[in-house]
């Protein structure tokens, strides 16, 4: 249907844009900034904070430019005295109700609603203080996310991005009027609630009333503890999101110099969390065809179909609460992060002749979920916490700034061996469809003896940032010992953003799809927008980030995972094969039903 | 089956499975149990496919969808202006002695709760409360009393 | 001395004389758009509160294209010192369902709602029956429209027409940002016409009896009449209909104690006119429009005590989601009583002042936009009382 076009004035200026586009869209476009709390590009509208007003020429009263739709001859003013007015008044207001201690925030510097006290220069106290002393009450009880009522200013982002994104709804608006607050299912601590520990609501939270429990200072901690020996492990989506947070365009893929900061900052050994992704492809590959076999040659009834990846522990939560019957679906491998604090304190530990209980492993992830992974107990089969602790992207980069660092200035650097070698295949783990491609990728030159039949490996079909994406890959001339699978139909899916999951987990749970495979990401876009990422986020930056990935895997001399060599010698020298006897203790996991409500 | 799951059941069999059946649902609980209990705010959250959190925000918005135990009968004495002109302090004061419960509490053999409540729409014969669905206009202390005592009796 | 009060008995005429069966029945018999232009003719503005144009309404809705449409009685009367709508709904429901009826015909709505405010339910027992009777009646007379009641569960903003809608939906009566208007996507996001109790009596009446009869009443700002709700400092509170537009002199006369200091006139979200302004003050679309409430205090009230109870009905019922109103409505609040107690000085009311002008204008919704009405109008005639 093609839209007609609406003619306006912003500040005199004249501009025609599309129909249905708000008066904020139309503003962006004449590059005025209109200031915004309540409203982000990942989100509907609420048009609740009110900070957006503009005044419309004829109207009695202001509009909320972010949920207004321009019409025909509307004469727009963005910064008129009485909108600046109101502005300032509002602002005041949210500043009232708000325990406004920046210097000792989380999110001091970081903040949105910060960055507009300080445009607007608001000074001396003019209102009343209204923070309450129970809203100073944290809610720590999770081990991923820190919720302080004090520092929410009510704009509800959280709240939709549980909703309309993550489809989980831990989080809901309670009471009304002064009462109102954020809160859960009867004002219930997070960690006993449906909450996945995405932090997604971080993401998008404006202020520092949602923010990740840190783990900064404990780090240092280790990191200066000449008894122990510190390794750090990098996921995939830190490499090219890590910059936005040090001052380097969105997409600018920082491996190099992160490796190099890592260093720099103290760690004994910088190592990659990428090395356990080609691990988890081996595992998960031959997971896959033997449930294949299992299931379409021996008939075995105890083997179910489709079988979901299990690399994202906001989903493993998810699932474990909304889809507690479907559990024997998920793949028994742990997670990359998991798989590699498994081999770090047992395989790695005995080669570089460290005692377990010496090394600390910490991850800098681009996840607040893992956080939570990493204290699961059963997640402690090297005979100590496997992962000590977990740092997202963000910390990272609040390290790096601590440290004094010039993160421009920086040369590139290389992972320490071993356990730094990886594939472009694992790469790619960081986006939407990335393991179903590196699995891909494995998995049928395993059955065919031939790569998959991609121009330059690049399987275009479970790529891209819609919700839900399926395939079906044709699998031909197989290798003999796979003659059942010759002619076979490979149907998989992909999706990311837990509301995605729910609705491709509805589809087969009614049996209305069939599938083989699925892969699953609890954030949307995958890890690259995963919960512990930079913030901002948006649309656009999820996007930027991804072409960042798969440049990334195009550069890399090795771009599947079975050709990466420390894997081949992890299996000559201490595993023996893909889900042996020893993968199974260390790399495999089982998983619980949760409550649903 | 428990009792409330059973009166949810029934009540979303009546109203419907959908999200706009949710306040006559809502209300049907709090006629029967006076209250909207953890049990009885899953309930509706499973039977209607919202989440808990969904169930719960929504009631805590409507004044008379308590999430706090009530009691039996359920006094709100209006406090708006007219009301209060006209002596509802009064009256609040006087049930709240015989009571033996501030307003908010509930009384040990849980037969009364005492709120007070916006305006009711009686101003004209005010002071007014009401106790459960019933009003009472034209209050004094001395009939409040009264009316408090013919509930106990019930 | 003259008396311009003009009490009128049309809400409640007897149904005898107008059998709303009948009415109905006689207005099917027109065309739609005769009926909106009889609407529009007659001047008739809706009566609660916000006083938009009857007839225009259901205009609009009908010319929406859409398989369903609604119309909705707004039954929340929750204004502070409105309770008239309560005695329609007691007295003369029929005349109620029979406006929705022939809405429903006008705008091609096959379904109508009544919200009827939670505390009300004790009238739900004699209403369903009436209702049950009168959507028999209607399939009788082969009229595709049926009528249903939803309760609400105290909250007086969900009298705010989407907040209703959403109520109604099952959600948090949180108001919906507007555009979209509920002509074009209301209940459901379907076109609705909802209207006042009130307005639904006057539309049938106004089919009863033709828009000249109406007209006549009032001025013409503000044609016909309207029920007002009397109560306070009075000998005789209660329910009146009274033509529009009078000066608010002669109400006094009427309904005061003799010793009148000022009078609240739309509820605690109208304005409070001083004695030394009764005289030029006129009830009425040109003057102070008002959804009913007249609330009369004598010189041994405290000013500042009602105006304490305003604002904490406001920070207590405002929805909570628009910062202007959560937080202004706290702030006004708390920032009396620190005035009050000395813990500001009187100069901060000014203060305040500034602050309801921002609420006026960039308040999502008529309820955060209105608190400066009652605020304003009691710190400029009363400063003295808010302060010592
Ligand atoms: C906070 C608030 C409360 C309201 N409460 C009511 C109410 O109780 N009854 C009512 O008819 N209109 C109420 N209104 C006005 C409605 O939004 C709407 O304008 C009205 O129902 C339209 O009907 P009318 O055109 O017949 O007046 C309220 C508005 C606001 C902002
Ligand atoms: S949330 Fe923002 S404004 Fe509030 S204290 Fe933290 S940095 Fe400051
Ligand atoms: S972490 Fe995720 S699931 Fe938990 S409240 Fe935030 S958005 Fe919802
Ligand atoms: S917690 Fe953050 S995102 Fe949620 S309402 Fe408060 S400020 Fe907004
Ligand atoms: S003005 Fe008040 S009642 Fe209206 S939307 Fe804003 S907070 Fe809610
Ligand atoms: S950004 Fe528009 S109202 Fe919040
Ligand atoms: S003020 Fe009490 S009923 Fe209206």
């Amino acid at each position: 249907m093609s839209k007609y076009l609406v003619n306006l004035k912003i500040n005199n200026m004249p501009v025609a844009v599309e129909e249905g586009t708000t008066i904020l869209e139309a503003a962006k476009k004449l590059n005025f900034r209109i200031p915004t709390l309540c409203n982000h590009p990942d989100l509907s509208v609420a048009g609740n904070c009110r900070v957006c007003v503009v005044e419309v020429k004829g109207a009695r009263l202001l509009a909320a430019s972010c949920a207004t739709p321009v019409s025909e001859g509307m004469e727009v003013f963005t910064n008129s005295e009485k909108v600046r007015k109101a502005r300032k008044h509002i602002v005041e207001l949210l500043l009232s109700e708000h325990n406004a201690d920046c210097t000792k925030c989380f999110k001091n510097g970081h903040c949105e609603l910060q960055e507009l006290a300080s445009e607007y220069r608001i000074g001396d106290h003019v209102f009343l203080d209204l923070v309450t002393p129970e809203s100073m009450i944290q809610d720590i009880s999770s081990p991923s996310i820190v919720k302080d009522d004090s520092k929410c200013i009510r704009c509800q982002r959280c709240v939709r991005t549980c909703a309309e994104l993550q489809g989980v709804s831990a989080l809901a608006v309670v009471n009304k009027g002064d009462h109102q607050k954020i809160s859960t299912f009867l004002n219930k601590p997070l960690h006993e609630v449906v909450c996945t520990n995405c932090g997604q609501c971080i993401n998008r939270c404006p202020t520092g009333a949602l923010t990740e429990r840190n783990y900064i200072e404990e780090v240092w901690n280790a990191i200066y503890d000449p008894s122990k020996f510190v390794v750090v492990q990098t996921a995939p989506a830190t490499r090219i999101a890590l910059g936005e947070d040090l001052g380097v365009p969105v997409g600018e893929r920082v491996t190099g110099k992160m490796v190099s900061a890592l260093k720099k900052l103290g760690f004994n050994k910088v190592l990659d969390t990428d090395f356990t992704a080609d691990l988890t492809i081996m595992e998960e590959g031959t997971e896959l065809l033997t449930r294949l076999k299992k299931a379409l040659v021996d008939k075995d009834e105890k083997t179910v179909l489709p079988m979901m990846t299990s690399c994202s522990p906001g989903w493993i939560k998810f699932q474990e609460h909304m889809y507690s019957d479907m559990l024997d679906n998920l793949s028994t491998c742990k997670s990359p992060q998991q798989m590699f604090g498994a081999v770090a304190k047992t395989y790695y530990a005995d080669k570089i002749n460290i005692k377990a209980q010496d090394m600390i492993v910490v991850s800098i992830m681009p996840c607040v979920a893992k956080k939570f992974e990493c204290e699961r107990p059963e997640m402690r089969d090297s005979g100590y916490q496997d992962v000590d602790y977990v740092l997202t992207t963000r910390e990272l980069a609040m390290m790096i700034k601590q440290a004094g660092i010039d993160f421009h200035k920086l040369d590139e650097d290389h992972y320490d061996s071993i356990l730094g070698e990886s594939s472009g295949a694992a790469v790619i783990f960081g986006a939407t469809g990335g393991v179903m491609e590196a699995a891909l990728r494995t998995a049928y030159e395993i059955v065919t003896g031939r790569e998959v039949p991609f121009t330059n490996l690049n399987i275009q079909p479970v790529r891209g940032m819609e919700g839900i994406k399926d395939a079906t890959i044709k699998i031909k001339n197989v290798k003999p010992e796979w003659s059942f699978l010759e002619g076979v139909d490979l149907h998989v899916a992909i999706a990311h953003g837990l509301a995605n999951a729910r609705q491709l987990m509805e589809k087969v749970r009614r049996g209305e799809a069939v599938y083989h495979f699925i892969e699953v990401m609890g954030c949307p876009g995958g890890c690259l927008g995963g919960g512990g990422q930079p913030i901002p986020t948006s649309p656009e930056i999820r996007k930027k980030r991804a072409e960042a990935i798969y440049s990334e895997d195009e550069e890399m001399p090795i771009r599947k995972s079975h050709e990466n060599p420390e894997v081949l010698e992890i299996y000559k020298e201490f595993l023996g094969e893909p889900l042996s006897h020893k993968s199974h203790d260390l790399l495999h996991t089982h998983y619980k039903p949760r409550k649903r409500y | 089956m428990s009792t409330t799951e059973a009166l949810v059941k029934e009540l979303v069999e009546k109203n419907g499975r959908t999200r706009n059946s949710l306040m006559p649902v809502l209300q049907g609980i709090v006629q029967q149990e006076h209250f909207l209990s953890e049990e009885a705010l899953i309930c509706v959250a499973k039977e209607l496919d919202l989440s808990a959190a969904d169930v719960y925000g929504t009631a805590s918005f409507y004044t008379f969808l308590d999430t706090v135990p009530r009691g039996k009968n359920i006094i709100r004495v209006c406090k708006t202006i007219t009301c209060h002109m006209k002596g509802k302090d009064e009256v609040i004061k006087a049930i709240s002695n015989a009571l033996k419960i501030k307003v908010g509490e509930t009384t040990h053999d849980n037969k009364f709760t005492l709120l007070s409540a916006n305006c009711l729409g009686w101003c004209h014969k005010g002071p007014v409360m009401l106790i459960n669905d019933e009003v009472f206009p034209e209050l004094t202390p001395q009939k409040a009393l009264e009316i408090v005592e013919e509930y106990a009796k019930k | 001395m003259e008396n311009n009060l003009k009490k009128v008995d049309i809400i409640f005429e007897d149904s005898d004389k107008c059998a709303p069966l009948k009415v109905l029945e006689k207005t099917l018999k027109r065309t739609a758009d005769d009926i909106i232009l009889d609407l529009i003719d007659s001047g008739l503005k809706g009566r609660g509160g916000a006083g938009f144009p009857t007839g225009l309404k259901w205009k609009f809705t009908r010319n929406e294209t859409s398989d369903v449409k609604y119309v909705i009685c707004n039954a929340d009367e929750g204004e502070p010192g409105t309770f008239k709508d309560r005695e329609i709904l007691d007295r003369v429901p029929e005349k109620i369902f029979t406006g929705m009826a022939i809405c429903g015909y006008v705008v091609g709505a096959k379904e109508g709602y009544i919200y009827l405010r939670g505390e009300y339910n004790f009238l739900l027992k004699g209403l369903l029956k009436k209702l049950s009777d009168f959507n028999a009646a209607l399939k009788k007379l082969n009229v595709d429209f049926q009528i249903y009641f939803k309760s609400g569960s105290g909250a007086y903003v969900c009298g705010e027409e989407s907040a209703l809608f959403e109520s109604m939906e099952g959600k948090r009566g949180e108001p919906r940002n507007k555009p979209p208007y509920p002509t074009v996507a209301g209940y459901n996001s379907k076109p609705t016409v909802i209207n006042n109790v009130e307005t639904l009596v006057y539309t049938t009446m106004i089919c009863h009896m033709g828009p000249e009869k109406f007209k006549a009443l009032g001025t013409s700002d503000s044609r016909g009449s309207k029920v007002f709700s009397v109560s306070g400092d009075t000998p005789i509170p209660g329910i009146y209909e009274l033509e529009l537009g009078m000066p608010l002199h002669d109400f006094v006369n009427e309904f005061g104690d003799g010793d009148t200091k000022a009078v609240q006139v739309g509820g605690a979200s109208g304005h409070c006119v001083p004695r030394k302004k009764f005289n030029d003050t006129i009830i009425g679309f040109e003057g102070i429009p008002t959804g009913g409430s007249m609330m009369i205090f004598n010189s041994s009230r405290s000013m500042y005590n009602v105006l304490h109870d305003y604002l904490e009905f406001f920070a207590e019922e405002s929805c909570g989601q628009c910062t202007p109103c959560r937080v202004g409505c706290q702030q006004l609040l708390k920032g009396i009583e620190a005035v009050k107690r000395g813990e500001r000085p009187p100069a901060y009311l000014d203060d305040l002042k500034k602050l309801t002008g921002t609420m006026k204008i960039a308040a999502k919704c008529g309820l955060g936009q209105s608190v400066g009405n009652p605020f304003n109008s009691i710190i400029d005639n009363f400063r003295e009382e808010i302060i010592y």
